[in-house]
């Protein structure tokens, strides 16, 4: 690829957090979920010794969509669901970048949610983060595609008759290559997860369960309070049974169906646990996983669920110019202009 | 004129021009075999151009008059300006073919039809209670009945070719028997056939074998008295090739890239008549050039934006339902003040409307079509081969002024036909980029800062750095942003001047010296009438200028290829010749341009029939506006 910049990099020596950070003040509301996300990412982002000119975040509208502003790196804010797409511009441009696309559910999965179908189905090497507060809160608080039925809000003052999106399930049936999710109450386990979705080449989808403690607070209370946590939420680590509670004392089996079930380990047998494989190659099991929990009241599995290989969207394109030069050499204009017959007049 | 040539006795008579249309069901091959016409004509010398027209269903029921599909080409041996008013000879390879192309011919026309294609039930398909070639219908021209199929089958017999098959090749013939009638050498068309059809050697043979079989008939039926013979054009001394609009916007586009060093990224969902764009693009890799095919037209628009704020030469193709999704991301790329071109291949609508056909009704959605005042430049073709200049121009604007462009061709341009002088690549213009690599601005406490808001005082446009460079980090996006710094601001004068700077910008283009000035002009002293047009009706425009010309009528022409800014020059003449008449396929949406700048009663001359004007019909009517 030509360096068109005009100018080469240069990395600097030692990264810290504040080499991440904007000089725009924060302007989400006060408690709001999105700061510990925030802070989540620029403390982990040295880690990858990626110097911030070289990362590129592109979100769409909304809370979520905000975050770039607050991002010393370039930076777009686009339109509404369009994200996705223009990141997707980005990285075709630019395969040496590291480009993130940051929005929330509405902008997502509802106006945007064509654009991040194919985005993942391409596979094009994108790290999408995927803030989940189950309410649109930039526009005060209407009901989302990840709302329960029977949410009041705003425009369903009678309760929400439209069944809701389970954003990891999507992003499997999308062909995902990377699917995790994490949570804004637990800052390690978001960094571990932000930085596995990185490092994966290709499209990488983290769902975030986030907080909006204005027009949705405590929509995932049931899951992270202190106390439900260890009987509430089903860490997956890969190679391992899946197995949770304080003491380990749940688990996770198949059924005689191939369905995934929950229940006292005792009763499923340890042998029957299901070991987790984030490498199958097969998505089924993972997405098994993501039906275990149909709303975030019962156990719900947090951690990456799938991480598997496959050809990079814009590595293909390079590789096909790549070949074609290589085969025939760089087109000319002058070749160009004569590719059809042509005839000379003296 | 009589002439003989050397080596044979036959009689040839001489001619200026000559417009044939090839007529038939869409699965006849009718397409193919004007291509070929085409290249024969071109290769032997003659200016032309091409009009293709076919039915957007991939196979409407054939035999039925919405099945028909047709190619009309038009050959001289001298200037050539449109693809002919009304065809001179017409070849109807069956009842619907004659029925859908009757009402353009006039009087003392030629008719060649397959009369193996006209039984009672082709004539019940066409909708032809009795038979044209008997009740009368055809009294008024020459009328050749040829039996095509069956010389066809006759023909491939002995190749052994399954009857379905032979059938299949009796476009050929018909090909063959007007490359005798109009004397085409047939040696490339052979070539051709050999070349294309190598890997299936029966349909070669029989291709081959129905147009000797073509050819050999003209000569030796005697249904002809002599062929004709139109001499080579007096072209201006280069090489040329034939070139539609598609491709030479194709090739615009590659070119704006070699000459801005700008890698040429195209996002593009497939739309008829757009779609050749991508596919040409698709297969020129070694170029450089990274197309997507969109998950859909917004999506396209805005991996196009991606790719701009990248640092590519980045560009969206579509036609006019496309335009209308691709409105929000135009309005962003207004916002961020990238450059983008998004190419309108116009077709005519409403909504799906005629895919195959052309209109000019997208030129207010081009130029007001996003909300918020969104200003952009507009550039318009107004030949298959000015494509090539104008996709130069939109990227050479857009790189200018850091601004989406649209770029208006249509279905007329995109398909039709014409030869195309080739330029020496070298002594093509360089598009300057001028990319922003260091800090530009200096704080208060004197650090070295990048905004990318801080403007060209000439252009007013704003500074362009792109990711990757360190230290000019920026966050750009759709909310107001302050001149200069471009924070966010929601400060009521400094919006104020942002909408004005933005207007002004493109206003600036206007008296730009590195930009082409839009207007095409042929004037008049004392003209009584100024025909301004835009686009693709320059040829007809032209033509019928011509006509009115020769008629002893003085008459001035002014034509737009940027339709905003508009050219300076255009008011003045506006105000300054008694009689000011706008032609364009639409109801008057440019004249409504012109009255509102110029004040003037601008009259409009205005055609949607899915069909260019004709310079005959137009001559008409301008001569009409000039009796009033
Ligand atoms: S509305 Fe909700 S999501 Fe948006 S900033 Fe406020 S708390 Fe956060």
């Amino acid at each position: 690829m030509t360096d068109v910049r005009g100018v080469r990099g240069v990395t600097p020596v030692e990264l810290t957090r504040k080499d991440f950070m904007s000089d725009q003040e924060l302007r989400w509301c006060p408690g709001c979920g999105d700061y510990g996300i925030l802070a989540a990412l620029q403390l982990m982002l040295p880690e990858l010794d990626i110097p911030p000119h070289e990362m590129v975040f592109v979100s769409g509208i909304g809370c979520a969509a905000r975050l770039p502003y607050y991002m010393n790196t370039y930076g777009v804010h686009s339109i509404h669901g369009r994200a996705p797409a223009v990141a997707t511009g980005v990285a075709l441009t630019r395969p040496d970048l590291s480009v993130w696309v940051i929005g929330g559910d509405g902008d997502m999965l509802s106006i945007g949610g064509n654009h991040l179908l194919h985005a993942l189905r391409r596979n094009v090497d994108l790290t999408i983060l995927m803030l989940n507060n189950q309410i649109y809160g930039l526009t005060k608080g209407q009901y989302s595609p990840t709302s329960g039925v029977g949410k009041v809000t705003k425009s369903t003052p009678f309760g929400s008759v439209d069944h809701p999106f389970n954003p990891v399930s999507v992003a499997l049936g999308a062909e995902a290559t990377f699917v995790a999710r994490t949570h804004d109450t637990d800052r390690n386990h978001m960094q571990e997860i932000f930085r596995r979705a990185h490092d994966h080449h290709g499209a990488a989808f983290v769902e975030v369960y986030q907080n909006c403690n204005v027009f949705n607070d405590g929509a995932f209370d049931d899951l992270l309070r202190r106390d439900a946590r260890p009987d509430m939420l089903i860490p997956l680590r890969h190679g391992e049974p899946v197995r949770f509670g304080a003491e380990g004392q749940r688990g996770v089996a198949l059924n005689e169906f191939a369905e995934l079930v929950v229940g006292d380990v005792d009763d499923l047998g340890e042998d029957r646990l299901l070991i987790h494989d984030e490498h199958r190659p097969d998505a089924t099991l993972a997405f098994a996983l993501s039906r275990l929990a149909a709303d975030p009241h019962t156990p719900t599995p947090i951690g990456v669920f799938r991480d598997v290989r496959r050809p990079v969207y814009e590595d293909e394109v390079s590789t096909q110019i790549e070949a074609e030069v290589e085969r025939r050499g760089r087109g000319t204009l002058e070749e160009l202009f004569r590719s059809g017959a042509t005839w000379t007049v003296d | 004129m009589t002439t003989t040539t050397s080596g044979t006795e036959i009689a040839q008579h001489l001619l200026d021009r000559v417009v044939i249309r090839f007529a038939g069901d869409s699965g006849d091959g009718m397409q193919l075999v004007g291509d070929r016409f085409t290249e024969l004509s071109a290769l032997f010398g003659n200016d032309l151009a091409t009009l293709p027209d076919y039915p957007a269903e991939i196979r409407a029921p054939a035999g039925t008059v919405a099945g028909v599909s047709s190619f009309q080409v038009h050959i001289s041996s001298s200037d050539v300006v449109t693809p002919g008013d009304a065809p001179n000879v017409l070849v109807a390879m069956n009842p619907a073919a004659l029925r859908a192309n009757l009402h353009d011919l006039t009087p003392g026309a030629t008719v060649i039809v397959n009369v193996d294609g006209f039984d009672a039930r082709d004539l019940t398909k066409a909708g032809y209670t009795t038979d044209p070639l008997e009740d009368g219908t055809l009294d008024a021209f020459t009328v050749y009945e040829v039996p095509v199929t069956s010389l066809t089958l006759q023909a491939t017999e002995p190749l052994g070719v399954k009857r379905r098959d032979a059938e299949r090749s009796k476009n050929f013939f018909a090909l063959g028997l007007i490359c005798w009638m109009y004397t085409r050498p047939t040696r490339p068309l052979v070539e051709w056939i050999e070349g294309r059809f190598a890997s299936r050697p029966t349909v070669r043979d029989a291709n081959l074998a129905a147009l000797r079989a073509g050819r050999n008939f003209g000569e030796t039926a005697e249904l002809f008295d002599h062929p004709f013979r139109i001499e080579p054009a007096s072209l201006p001394p280069g090489t040329y090739t034939n070139i539609n609009g598609n491709t030479a916007l194709a090739w615009g586009l590659i070119a704006a890239a070699e000459l801005s060093g700008l890698p040429l990224v195209y996002a593009s969902y497939p739309i008829t008549p757009a779609s050749d764009i991508l596919h040409e693009l698709s297969r020129r890799k070694r170029f450089g050039v990274r197309t997507i095919q969109a998950e859909d037209e917004i999506a396209a628009a805005s991996i196009a934006l991606g790719a701009a704020f990248s640092g590519a030469l980045a560009v969206t193709g579509t036609s006019g339902p496309g335009l209308d999704l691709k409105a929000e991301m135009l309005g962003l790329a207004v916002s961020l003040e990238l450059p983008m071109v998004v190419v309108d291949v116009q077709r005519a609508g409403p909504s799906t409307g005629m895919p195959t056909k052309t209109e000019q009704t997208d030129l207010l959605l081009a130029l007001h079509g996003r909300h918020g005042e969104a200003p952009l430049p507009v550039v318009a073709a107004r030949s298959p081969s000015h494509c090539i200049d104008t996709a130069l121009e939109a990227a050479r604007i857009a790189v200018r002024s850091r601004t989406p462009v649209i770029l208006l061709t249509d279905g007329y341009l995109a398909n039709g036909t014409e030869p195309w002088r080739l330029p020496d690549p070298s002594a093509l213009t360089p598009i300057d980029v001028d990319l922003t690599t260091e800090e530009n601005h200096t704080d208060p406490d004197g650090r070295r800062v990048y905004w990318p808001y801080l403007r060209d005082p000439a252009t007013l446009a704003r500074s362009w750095a792109l990711p990757g460079v360190p230290g000019l980090q920026h966050r750009i996006g759709g909310i107001e942003k302050q001149d200069g710094t471009g924070n966010i601001s929601y400060q009521p004068e400094n919006h104020e001047r942002m909408v004005r700077l933005r207007r002004a910008k493109i206003d600036a283009l206007g008296t730009d010296p590195v930009v082409a000035s839009g207007l095409e002009l042929d004037l008049q002293d004392g003209a009584d009438l100024l025909v301004v047009g835009w686009g693709s009706t320059w040829g007809a425009i032209t033509g019928a200028v011509r006509r009115l010309r020769d008629d002893g009528h003085r008459v001035a022409q002014a034509h737009l290829t940027r339709l905003d800014p508009l050219p300076l020059q255009l008011v003045d003449l506006l105000v300054t010749h008694p009689k000011v008449v706008c032609a364009e396929l639409n109801l008057g949406q440019l004249t409504g341009v012109l009255r509102d700048r110029s004040l003037r009663d601008v009259r409009g001359i205005h055609q949607v029939s899915g069909l260019p004007f004709t310079a005959r019909e137009l001559a008409r009517r301008l001569a009409e506006e000039l009796d009033q």
